[in-house]
């Protein structure tokens, strides 16, 4: 039995020495139309991007529109661009940003304004409805259950980390700058699609829907997604590319796939 | 009269958390046309955070497990206050609920062999919580979203109910806001199901989301239902602690289902040193032995520290009063030391408790996998709610059904951690089934259109004073008359002194003012929830003030021992005629022949 003395918690870095004013600039407006306002907070050990702006809300500014629910990094509301980074404001930690300098908040910018720091991403929302849902093979055992691998579970279960924030919707280039909205479902798409292509128990087909509806042609994997991803999933490397060489194998590859089904695989 | 938008449907659902995702669609798949308001955005409740798992006796990983087993520690843990019919049904039902996750895609961690895995936990005797890493509640959120997408609901998101409408008695639908825009809506409905959660927000330190402000209990107070066992508000005993600004954020029970042990500044497993009488058979007397059980020794018995969450949480409280607790006021949980005990040891602490490692990596700069964490007790739930009927989760007003967290009567005086997820399905459903049944043998009620001019007249007067009290103001006062009056350990004195600043507060909260338009306004939402914060705070101040005995999680300094005639009683409160609220006694619901048997036999 180990009976190590537990130790002091490691001091985190500190705010100078305890309190400071910080300047927050914050994107205020409605539908598009606003401008940057300043805010002086006094911040302390620990603090987050979002408790400074409930605490301009509380203060100075009531008003102030942020979506945010759970402030632990588990339900993905409370993303914005922080310094202009994509981030989760719950999880971005005062003393990871230069403070001496005045810190920026704005909205994402891949997705229409509402107020504030709030954007409407309702597209993603119908977006997901057009892919099609999980199809189960018949259960493997009399009593109705399945069975599976935990090895197989496992790399399903990095896309089902997901937690809906849309950064990487956001720091796509395809859709932030080219507004390929009709015709690209974006990487958060593409991972929901991976989860469900590569679920074992999943029978349904959607490399047809991948290839000519949602655009996965589109992206030229430059991991940006991938970058920003505050679940780390590495939506490049695991979900995209093998989603596209599924496509490439289905449709431009006749022999091999012929050759893949007489051997079964 | 304001202006609002009208929908019709035959059932709606308020909250689309677990329990009102799983309600919305049964009643669809009974075939009437369901509409689903959340406050948020679709898939953000706070059902994502639960992480542990949720408790069904599937009996994968120890066959001596089944639905006796867990009826028995669900009654155990809730101190026979709870609503056994209801503990019963919840039993039996939840294998085929969590099994029909797995239909609709849900992932969870596996056997050996292939099947469901299940993890122990806090006064379960058997591993029995299905769960996918620490991220149990996403999975099941994510799951219940994805499939009901697929179901032809319609969804409100990011809309406020106001208030419920009633005619003549029962369930005519409910009058709401958007927060986007402000605008008023009209949604009619002969059956609602109320699924908005806990009251977490009521209190300074919680690891509840700010959705949590006791509205589905104080709606269905203002409409004519009871509420039941509002004295009984879970504090969960590790929340964190240091820095300030994560003050309360849960940690997970499962860091102790793995091993992870509680030490006081003196490293000692403080938790050894009082084992209450009626868990004692089924707890180690030793750190060995403790220990073989995290890693599913069947002959092993569980350690303290998995004792149930009323208790650990009081321990830690004491530890901490006597000197013995973390420089930042709290104790030590230590899960870095399995690594002397399993091989790949930090790898294999990163990969059970990914969320943890994560958590504590980027909010507190620890490793957890090197340095134990400091914890403290957070509220986290809340056993009391609308009292409903047990087998269709209807409320007393006909056509009002309830679910989840915002229900009473599964949990008794405490909650056994992964009965909630449990909770929300398998009650979920019954309420979507019975709501759907009930709006199909009962026609449209009517609308009363003074009624609704009423509520939305009194959604606006914040904008129409020029100045008043800041709403976010009144807020943190209640938190803290909460947290320091009515929290973990109460007494008769500070309750009554609760009771008066609630009193006070409300009145404050009548007057306030905020500036600004009705789009997207959170200084508005803010003074719209004071109101029902307040309801649910008044509720819990005066039921724990009436409970003159210390049972589960509620536990008074100046009566520490249970008594005996106060476990023949469940509290209700109701709002009286005059407007008042009025507290009642009810008897606790008999056991059947057969529950007294199974519980005699699993002492």
């Amino acid at each position: 039995m180990a009976t190590a003395t537990p130790t002091q918690a490691a001091p985190a870095q500190r705010i100078a020495a305890g309190q400071k004013t910080v300047t927050f600039e914050i994107w205020r407006g409605e539908k598009g139309k606003g401008e940057f306002r300043a805010y002086d907070a006094e911040v302390s050990e620990g603090m987050v991007v979002l408790d400074v702006i409930h605490k301009i809300q509380a203060e100075q500014a009531p008003d102030l529109a942020a979506r945010w629910n759970c402030k632990a990094g588990k339900c993905g509301s409370c993303s914005a661009e922080i310094n202009g980074m994509p981030k989760l404001m719950c999880m971005t930690r005062l003393n990871s940003l230069p403070i001496d300098k005045p810190v920026r908040v704005e909205p994402m910018k891949t997705f229409p304004s509402i107020r504030d720091l709030v954007t409407d991403v309702s597209w993603n929302f119908e977006v997901k409805k057009k892919i099609k849902k999980f199809q189960p093979r018949a259960p493997d055992a009399p009593d109705g259950t399945w069975r599976m691998r935990q090895a197989d579970a496992d790399r399903v279960q990095e896309f089902r980390k997901c937690i809906e924030c849309f950064l990487c919707q956001d720091v796509c280039h395809v859709l932030r700058d080219h507004h390929l909205h009709d015709r690209f479902i974006g990487p958060r798409f593409f991972v929901y699609s991976a989860a469900l292509e590569m679920q074992p128990l999943d029978t349904a087909d959607r490399l047809a829907d991948l290839r000519l509806r949602d655009g996965i042609g589109y992206c030229n994997i430059t991991k940006c997604c991938t970058k920003v991803c505050p679940e780390e999933i590495h939506i490049t490397d695991n979900a995209i590319i093998p989603l596209k060489e599924r496509v490439v194998d289905e449709f431009f590859d006749p022999l091999g796939k012929l050759f893949r089904r007489f051997r079964g695989e | 009269m304001p202006d609002y938008q009208t929908h019709e449907y035959d059932v709606l659902v308020i909250g689309a958390g677990g329990a009102g995702l799983r309600a919305a669609v049964e009643a669809s798949a009974a075939g009437v046309r369901v509409g689903l308001i959340c406050k948020s955005l679709l898939g953000k409740a706070h059902t994502v955070m639960a992480e542990g798992g949720m408790a069904a006796a599937m009996g994968n990983v120890d066959d001596r497990d089944n639905w006796r087993v867990h009826f028995a520690d669900t009654m155990r843990g809730g101190q026979y206050m709870n609503n056994s019919a209801m503990a019963e049904i919840h039993a039996k039902e939840a294998p085929a609920r969590v099994r029909e996750l797995e239909a609709w895609g849900a992932l969870f961690d596996r056997t050996p062999d292939g099947r469901i895995l299940q993890r122990n936990f806090g006064g379960h005797r058997y591993p029995r919580l299905a769960h996918v890493g620490d991220r149990t509640g996403l999975e099941l959120i994510r799951t219940l979203q994805d499939h009901t997408i697929h179901q032809g609901i319609e969804v409100h998101m990011e809309c406020t109910v106001l208030d419920l409408l009633t005619d003549a008695g029962r369930m005519a639908g409910a009058f709401a806001y958007d927060r986007e825009r402000g605008r008023f809506r009209l949604f009619r409905a002969p059956a609602v199901v109320l699924a908005t959660g806990g009251v977490g927000r009521a209190f300074k330190i919680t690891s509840n989301s700010w959705e949590y402000t006791g509205d589905g209990q104080s709606l269905a107070y203002r409409a004519g239902a009871a509420l039941m066992d509002m004295e009984f508000v879970q504090f969960h005993p590790t929340g964190m602690i240091w820095p300030p600004s994560v003050r309360g954020i849960l940690v997970t029970e499962g860091v102790r289902g793995e091993g992870g042990v509680l030490r006081n500044s003196e490293g000692r497993r403080f938790m050894f040193d009082d084992i209450p009488e009626n868990y004692r058979s089924q707890t180690a007397d030793n750190e060995e032995e403790g220990w073989r059980y995290t890693q599913g020794d069947k002959n092993a018995r569980r350690p303290p520290e998995l004792l149930t969450r009323d208790h650990v949480a009081r321990c830690i409280r004491r530890e901490v009063r006597e000197g013995r607790g973390s420089p930042h006021g709290g104790v030590f949980l230590d899960i870095a030391w399995i690594k002397s005990r399993v091989s790949g040891g930090a790898g294999h602490i990163r990969r059970k408790l990914p969320s943890m490692y994560h958590q504590f990596k980027q909010l507190a700069d620890i490793d957890i996998t090197e340095t134990p964490m400091e914890v403290g007790p957070t509220t986290h739930y809340i056993m009391g709610g609308i009292r409903v009927d047990a087998e269709t989760q209807m409320s007393d007003v006909p056509g009002l059904f309830a679910a989840g967290e915002c229900a009473a009567g599964l949990h008794g005086a405490n909650r056994l951690g992964g009965n909630s997820l449990s909770d929300l399905v398998v009650f979920g459903k019954r309420a979507g089934e019975y709501a759907a049944a009930y709006a199909k043998a009962n026609g449209a009620p009517q609308v009363n259109p003074d009624q609704v001019d009423e509520i939305g007249a009194r959604a606006l007067e914040p904008f129409n004073r020029a100045s008043g009290p800041n709403p976010y103001d009144i807020q943190h006062q209640l938190q803290d008359v909460m947290q320091d009056l009515v929290g973990i350990v109460r007494r008769q004195e500070e309750m009554q002194e609760a009771l008066e600043r609630i009193d006070g507060l409300k009145l404050c909260a009548a007057q306030v003012a905020v500036p600004g338009n009705r789009e997207y306004n959170p200084g508005w939402h803010t003074a719209l929830d004071l109101r029902n914060l307040l309801t649910v705070s008044e509720a819990i101040a005066l039921s724990a003030i009436e409970r003159k005995e210390s049972r589960g999680a509620h536990f008074r300094e100046d009566y520490p021992e249970k008594s005996a005639a106060a476990a023949k009683f469940n509290l209700t409160i109701r709002q009286a005629a005059d407007g008042s609220m009025a507290l009642g006694h009810q008897p606790v619901v008999p056991l059947t022949g057969e529950q007294k048997q199974i519980i005699e036999e699993m002492k």
